[in-house]
């Protein structure tokens, strides 16, 4: 590139002519950097090769390591597990498991692999693969923060938690090569929904074990070229914080009907930068889009706007050990003097939807009853009743968030809202991520703000977490009736009415207490290139790659 | 000369000694662990991951054997990054770094040192006052506003080089280096104005002139030599600022360098790489001024003669 300065060097023939001179070296710069005419989106029309924003670099390429939405995005391009989900209603369909039957009292799944299934090293896919694979995603050495998702299966947790050293009493067993038995602890209605996530996905035994002990974090395996999997694609490249290329597999079941020829998978941390790739055609699907933007697209390119309900819910936990916020009529209260549409319309500026339960509307068909109403009547007179009234005397509360532009301003309009309709002080703190988490898992806080992303769609993923002993409940919060509708009550129901309406009850237990405000409902918002078909929304924001394709049609 | 570099070298071994204690100290006292997470992380899987990267042991315990591995050159297993060493991180990232910063010293240079002869040629006039107030500006503008900036205009209005990538698209080194460069080529600039006001009103200038050498000699060969040793003694430093403080244009324009690694680290609390890139920032700055000064040194028959002398 450039050479060093010039000026210290010189020709006594000529005259130096220092501007022209620099003005030559860059423009000959620029003149270099413009030797390529064709952008990503036109060069990855010809090729097939789709550009995406993941956001960041992936942790691992491990199933059973990650937990990450762009190791996810990566990793089911790679690896495929029993079903799929249908990008269009989230129904499972066929995978690896071209066929499955479930014994009358739902406890038994018996699936059926594929005889045309194979590794991309041309071995078959067989049910060992599968009982090996599980085995190891359970070792406790491993550190798989995704093992609950066993948990269904019979003896799983136990298996985890080194409560039962033998594997072979866990149910999940091969009858033969190419039949695989499972057996659940209680009927899971949503066990389907499970196996595509990438924790229960199989991984190579002969691959593994060739790189380390299976049970050891971080081995070699999964770099480009040492990769063994099962999936449409096969790891091609993997650059640090640069760039993951995937490349069609010829050995895929199903590799007639993939379209696409590679996905390049760009860590697009910044998001404006992000955007303006996307802008410069260097990207066809961004990861997400500044909220600042989301007013200019719709305005200016609203075909590249995609904006979707999706599975998650912004909210905020009480600490309900903290004296004054113990009284559920204040938590009420505070829930109540919230205008959410305001919010969304002036802060989050991305549609979301307001949010009055805790689990998102139709969820699988299951919606819950509205658990209270914005009332700035009723609000005030419970602060009142609880001895605060016009807000008088109320103790000093602090509300914490992690750092981050967005939260604070959100933090902003409720602490506003708050002095206005209730004349309540509230202060605000933030905190660095892990310094935040520390504080909320260690209760150290009065409210916070939270999130929470469903691991399936089903309403279970949101609200086991507020059971009395649930890892994530943080809130101080507990209701034994609570506990039964959800552990006991909702996996014995024959059928999905009568599961719902456990849960409905459950969840109108939990929202009469308020130990959460609920805020809105996420919403997916990506920029999609109008060049890139087949790719459906749905609250998953699920992508099945081996429909997609390029096409200026 | 050599006894020189041998003091400043063994000087160099305590100051390093503190930096590591330090930060191995401090990031452990930072609240929150390597593998706190959004979901709660279960006892057991807790348990297994510290027992792996020996977080169970006394503190004291594992600042020693930190030491032991980083006496044999071991940085250890990143946190964050599972399947990555530290070391293994640090090698991919520094050459992108490194890179980077060696292009906006080159672009810092040949605009800066430009146009701060320019402006020493005609002090108080129009070519001053130009180069030197786009200056100010440059020293103004802070990377994280240019970068978007320069970013928009030539990459996505005028779509002459790409917006972000590094070396996978022709022309997308161009604009991070300009960025990282402004700071840098503003500072050159003034220091190349102030050292060649001083030079040009020496005596051997007027004897020079009044041999009747063409003035575009008399600036090029009796000027620039002695002008510019303001700004080969500031290389040093500025070398080291460029490679540890590239984060923000690494972050802005998608660079796979160090600089990005280190500040997510600290984030992360990924000790390891916060130990090991801090180890190596800190090394690299401590040789890069020890360079400074011996480029100082040779420069200056003074001190030159004064090192010799002393006997090495």
């Amino acid at each position: 590139m450039a050479p060093c300065s010039p000026l210290l060097t010189s020709d006594p023939s000529r005259p130096p002519r220092f501007l022209p001179a620099l003005f030559c070296i860059i423009n000959c710069l620029l003149l270099f950097a413009c030797g390529n005419g064709e952008n990503n989106v036109t060069s990855g029309l010809a090729s097939q090769t789709l550009h995406w924003g993941n956001g960041a670099e992936p942790q691992e390429l491990d199933p059973h390591i990650v937990t990450g939405l762009p190791e996810h995005h990566i990793i089911v391009g790679l690896l495929e597990g029993l079903v799929l989900k249908d990008p269009a209603t989230l129904e499972p369909i066929p995978g690896m498991a071209e066929s499955w039957d479930i014994s009358d009292d739902g406890k038994t799944y018996t699936f059926h692999i594929r005889a045309n299934a194979r590794w991309s090293n041309g071995d078959p896919v067989t049910s060992a693969d599968f009982v090996w694979s599980w085995w190891r995603a359970l070792q406790p050495a491993l550190g798989n923060l995704y093992a609950y998702m066993y948990y269904p299966i019979k003896n799983a947790e136990a298996y985890a938690t080194g409560k039962l050293d033998d594997f072979s009493e866990v149910g999940v067993k091969a009858i033969d090569t190419k039949t695989l038995e499972v057996i659940l602890a209680n009927p899971t209605p949503y066990f389907l929904q499970l196996l595509d996530h990438y924790s229960m996905f199989p991984v190579h035994r002969a691959t593994i074990e060739k790189f380390g002990d299976p049970s050891e974090r971080g081995t070699r395996w999964t770099r480009a070229g040492n990769f063994v999997g099962n999936g449409p694609f096969i790891l091609k490249q993997w650059d640090l914080n640069r760039l993951v290329m995937i490349e069609k597999s010829p050995t895929y079941y199903d590799a007639d009907k993939v379209r696409l020829n590679a996905i390049r998978f760009y860590p697009t941390e910044n998001v404006s930068t992000e955007e303006r790739m996307f802008r410069a055609g260097q990207l066809h699907v961004t990861g997400s889009l500044p909220a600042d933007k989301i007013a200019v697209y719709k305005k200016t390119n609203p075909q590249a706007l995609r904006i979707s309900p999706y599975l998650g819910t912004y909210f905020y936990r009480i600490n309900t050990t903290v004296e004054h916020l113990t009284d559920k009529r204040i938590r009420r209260a505070l829930a109540m003097a919230i205008n959410r549409q305001q919010i969304i319309d002036t802060v989050t500026k991305g549609e979301q939807m307001p949010a009055f339960t805790f689990t998102p509307p139709n969820t699988l068909g299951y919606t819950a009853e509205n658990g209270f109403a914005e009332d700035l009547e009723t609000a005030k007179a419970l602060l009142a009743e609880a001895g605060y009234a016009n807000g008088e005397g109320f103790p000093p509360t602090e509300l914490l968030y992690n750092s981050s532009e967005g939260h604070r301003k959100l933090a902003v309009a409720i602490q506003q809202m708050w002095k206005k309709h209730l004349n309540i002080d509230i202060s605000l703190n933030n905190q660095d991520w892990k310094v935040y988490l520390d504080s909320v898992t260690t209760g150290n806080y009065q409210i916070a703000r939270a999130g929470w992303i469903g691991d399936y769609v089903d309403p279970n993923t949101f609200l086991d977490m507020w059971l009395t002993d649930g890892g994530n409940n943080s809130t101080g919060w507990h209701n034994d009736e609570y506990d039964r509708l959800i552990s006991e009550a909702a996996p014995r129901a024959k059928e999905r009415t009568q599961r719902y309406a456990h849960f409905r009850r459950a969840e109108a237990l939990l929202l009469d207490a308020m130990p959460i405000i609920p805020i809105y409902t996420y919403n997916s918002i990506h920029l999609v290139h109008p060049n890139v078909k087949g790719l459906p929304s749905n609250i998953l924001d699920y992508a099945l790659y081996k429909q997609m394709y390029l096409s200026e049609e | 000369m050599a006894r020189f570099i041998l003091i400043r070298l063994l000087q160099a071994i305590p100051v390093l000694l503190v930096v590591i204690t330090v930060t191995f100290f401090l990031v452990r006292l930072a609240p929150g662990g390597p593998f706190s997470a959004e979901k709660a992380v279960p006892a057991e899987v807790l348990k297994a991951l510290e027992a792996r990267y020996h977080l169970d042991q006394p503190v004291i315990n594992q600042y020693f054997s930190y030491l032991g591995d980083l006496a044999r050159g071991d940085f250890g297993p990143s946190f964050k990054y599972p399947g990555r060493s530290v070391n293994e991180m640090i090698a991919a990232g520094l050459p992108a770094t490194a890179e980077l910063g060696l292009y906006a010293m080159c672009f810092a240079l040949l605009i800066g040192a430009s146009a701060g002869v320019i402006a020493a040629l005609k002090p108080n006039s129009a070519q001053d006052y130009i180069p030197m107030s786009t200056a100010m500006l440059g020293i103004c503008l802070p990377s994280f506003l240019l970068g978007p900036l320069l970013m928009l205009i030539f990459g996505v209005w005028l779509e002459w080089v790409p917006v972000s990538g590094w070396g996978d698209i022709p022309g997308d080194k161009i604009l991070p280096a300009l960025t990282l460069a402004s700071g840098y080529t503003a500072y050159i600039a003034r220091l190349s104005r102030g050292g060649m006001l001083e030079v040009m009103s020496q005596d051997y200038i007027r004897t020079a002139r009044a041999k009747g050498l063409p003035e575009w000699k008399v600036v090029l060969k009796h000027g620039l030599r002695g002008g510019m040793i303001p700004v080969i003694a500031f290389i040093g430093p500025a070398f080291a600022g460029l490679l540890s403080g590239s984060f923000v244009v690494e972050t802005i324009f998608q660079i796979p360098g160090l600089g990005r690694f280190y500040v997510q680290a600290a984030f992360n609390r990924d000790y390891t790489m916060i130990m090991g890139t801090t180890v190596l920032f800190a090394t690299l700055i401590i040789l890069f001024n020890l360079l400074a000064d011996i480029v100082a040194v040779w420069l200056n028959p003074r001190l030159r003669d004064l090192y010799r002398s002393g006997g090495a």
